[in-house]
């Protein structure tokens, strides 16, 4: 009995805790895609990019406050740079949308020109990011980092596995909740969110309605830079950053959005948690674990992993093409808002 | 009220509308008929905006709007149905209608969160009209369901319904009849006649159903080819001889020259 609680405690500790945390951070970065798909009619690639950049804004605001002491302990100080990266992403969105993809509705270019564009804002951005802060690995994470270490859990419970709480992840899913609420919220109540939804539904109609295209748009570039540069933020804390991983994050989180259904915000979510916690439990080491759960006799000697952590991008391409191949709609129908 | 001049558009070689021009007065309801491929729909796409024409002028009131863009000849007065009736299937029919008014304050981000009473009130104003139109149009029972859900023909109910949440001076009809159940599409006439009487509305609508034209039309244009035909009542076209030829084909002694040699 004792030896099944330690089982499930060390799988909650390295699977469940961490893949929760995970997935919230990839739904928050597909729901921007998804949002930015449904309105604006095209898959944009630069989405890693602008996450980088968000962070990237957040980690120099953050390096100010702590210099200059001001600091929010135990919360992590990056809260409080949040809504100035935020803001400056949503700046730099809303430029690039001028100076780029304008052009391509104003001549009803087909989507794949707008794909290729963003191709070209992703290396741009790309570049910007790397000359700015530089390629390599940067930490910022500062105040309390556990919630619940594994030694005290050990000693309340008397267990032999702990199970670790961190801050990083407890704020990722509670920040995550938060704004998928409000998200929802402001999608289903107010004028301008049902103005996106209309205008992702029919967009011939919404030229002939009372709907700004214009503001529709920009609003839609101010959610998805918000969206990017506070999931970066919390991948940031939660791991580290660094400008290429940014840009890997790229493949799971489309992968998120395409298994969910691209355009539809609740599958976004869905599709977040379904990616990472394959990741997570595809490339976990279970011999602890199994070893817990059955007679010694039988106890693995192997790591029983099923995929080396190296090749965890493989999940998310493997789930990408066998729901295009079974379901080519995704998990939840897309298209519109 | 809307005037357009010597109007042609190509689309690569093909010339779909050529030459035409149409002048519906204020307060009629001008019906717009012809064969298939006569360039009605064409023409309407150009004066609602939706594509600027090749060469030629549209004018709303005396304005020249030639190749303004939809939203702001919506901004003008000028609205449209289509077709194939437009919905934003995921909202609600009350949904549908609150979308219409342009410009309200709770299309500004800020506004969402800054001025909630002010958004709130306007919304109300909004909300109170809609019911109102909802009630005319006699779908009480289908106002909070999904526009998606709606029969094709309470869906054309629902795009007349849009034209009357703002104060529209023209509304193009394309084919409000088309696929439309027969005591439908009469709720429907006695709905747009309504319109034209009791609130002034101008319009100018394509269809076939000649019953329907008769019944609600006077003036109507003929189009054939890209061209405009003819000009007068219903019961003038229908016995102008230019009219029935281009539907029913030119007889034996109207040869062309081209079918002559051959």
């Amino acid at each position: 009995m004792i030896d099944t609680i330690n089982a499930f405690v060390l799988f909650a500790n390295f699977v469940l805790v961490p893949g929760l945390a995970y997935g919230a951070q990839l739904a928050l970065g597909a729901l921007g895609i998804t949002l930015l798909y449904g309105v604006l009619r095209f898959a944009n690639f630069a989405h890693g990019d602008t996450m980088a950049f968000g962070t990237m804004v957040v980690i120099l605001f953050t390096w100010f406050f702590q210099q200059n002491g001001i600091t929010i302990a135990p919360l992590p100080t990056a809260l409080l740079a949040i809504p100035i990266g935020v803001a400056l992403t949503a700046a730099v969105a809303l430029a690039t949308d001028r100076l780029v993809y304008k052009h391509y509705r104003e001549i009803k270019a087909v989507p794949i020109r707008m794909v290729m564009a963003s191709v070209g804002v992703m290396f741009v951005m790309n570049g910007v990011v790397r000359f700015i802060i530089g390629p390599n690995d940067q930490s910022f994470a500062d105040g309390l980092r556990f919630l619940i270490t594994a030694r005290d859990f050990k000693k309340a419970t008397g267990l032999n596995e702990g199970l670790a709480i961190k801050m990083s992840q407890a704020l990722t899913v509670g920040v995550a909740v938060l704004l998928v609420v409000a998200l929802f919220w402001f999608l289903n109540r107010t004028r301008t969110g049902k103005s996106m939804r209309a205008f992702s539904d029919n967009e011939d109609l919404a030229l002939l309605s009372g709907i700004s295209p214009a503001r529709v748009v920009a609003v839609t570039w101010i959610i998805a830079a918000g969206l990017a540069t506070i999931a970066g933020t919390l991948y940031g804390i939660d791991k580290s950053f660094k400008p290429f991983t940014y840009f890997q994050l790229l493949l799971p989180m489309f992968a998120a959005a395409i298994v969910g259904g691209v355009g539809n915000p609740v599958g976004a979510i869905l599709g977040g948690f379904v990616i990472a916690f394959s990741e997570v439990t595809v490339t976990y080491a279970y011999k602890k674990f199994l070893t817990y759960l059955v007679p010694t006799e039988y106890a693995p000697d192997g790591l029983v992993q099923l995929l080396s952590t190296d090749y965890k991008f493989a999940v998310s391409f493997i789930i990408l093409v066998v729901v295009l191949l079974i379901r080519p709609t995704g998990l939840m129908k897309g298209k519109v808002i | 009220m809307i005037k357009v001049e010597a109007l042609n558009k190509q689309f690569g070689g093909v010339r779909a509308v050529n030459n035409a021009w149409v002048d519906v007065t204020e307060g009629s309801i001008t019906g717009l008929i012809g064969p298939n491929g006569a360039g009605k729909t064409t023409l309407f796409n150009i004066i609602a905006g939706l594509f600027p024409p090749t060469s030629g002028k549209v004018f709303l009131d005396g304005e020249d709007v030639t190749g303004l863009p939809p939203h702001k000849l919506f901004g003008k007065g000028l609205l449209r149905t289509f077709q194939i009736a437009h919905e934003f299937s995921s909202l609600t029919v009350i949904e549908n209608l609150m979308m219409v008014p342009p410009d309200q304050k709770g299309e500004r981000l800020l506004n969402t969160w800054l001025s909630r009473g002010a958004v709130k009130r306007e919304e109300e104003a909004i909300r109170a009209k809609a019911e109102e139109v909802i009630s005319f149009l006699n779908l009480e029972h289908l106002m909070h369901e999904r526009a998606g859900n709606l029969s094709g023909g309470q869906k054309k109910l629902l795009e007349l319904g849009r034209t009357m949440m703002v104060d529209a001076k023209v509304v193009l009809l394309d084919e409000v009849g088309a696929g439309v159940n027969r005591t439908l599409l009469a709720e429907i006439g006695d709905a747009i006649i309504r319109l034209n009487k009791e609130r002034g509305y101008t319009f100018c609508m394509i269809e076939h159903d000649m019953d329907f034209i008769s019944r609600l039309c006077d003036p109507v244009i003929v189009m054939a080819e890209g061209t405009v035909l003819a000009l007068g009542s219903a019961s003038e076209v229908r016995n102008n001889e230019a009219v029935i030829e281009a539907y029913l084909g030119r007889g034996l002694k109207n040869k062309t020259p081209a079918q002559e040699s051959a």
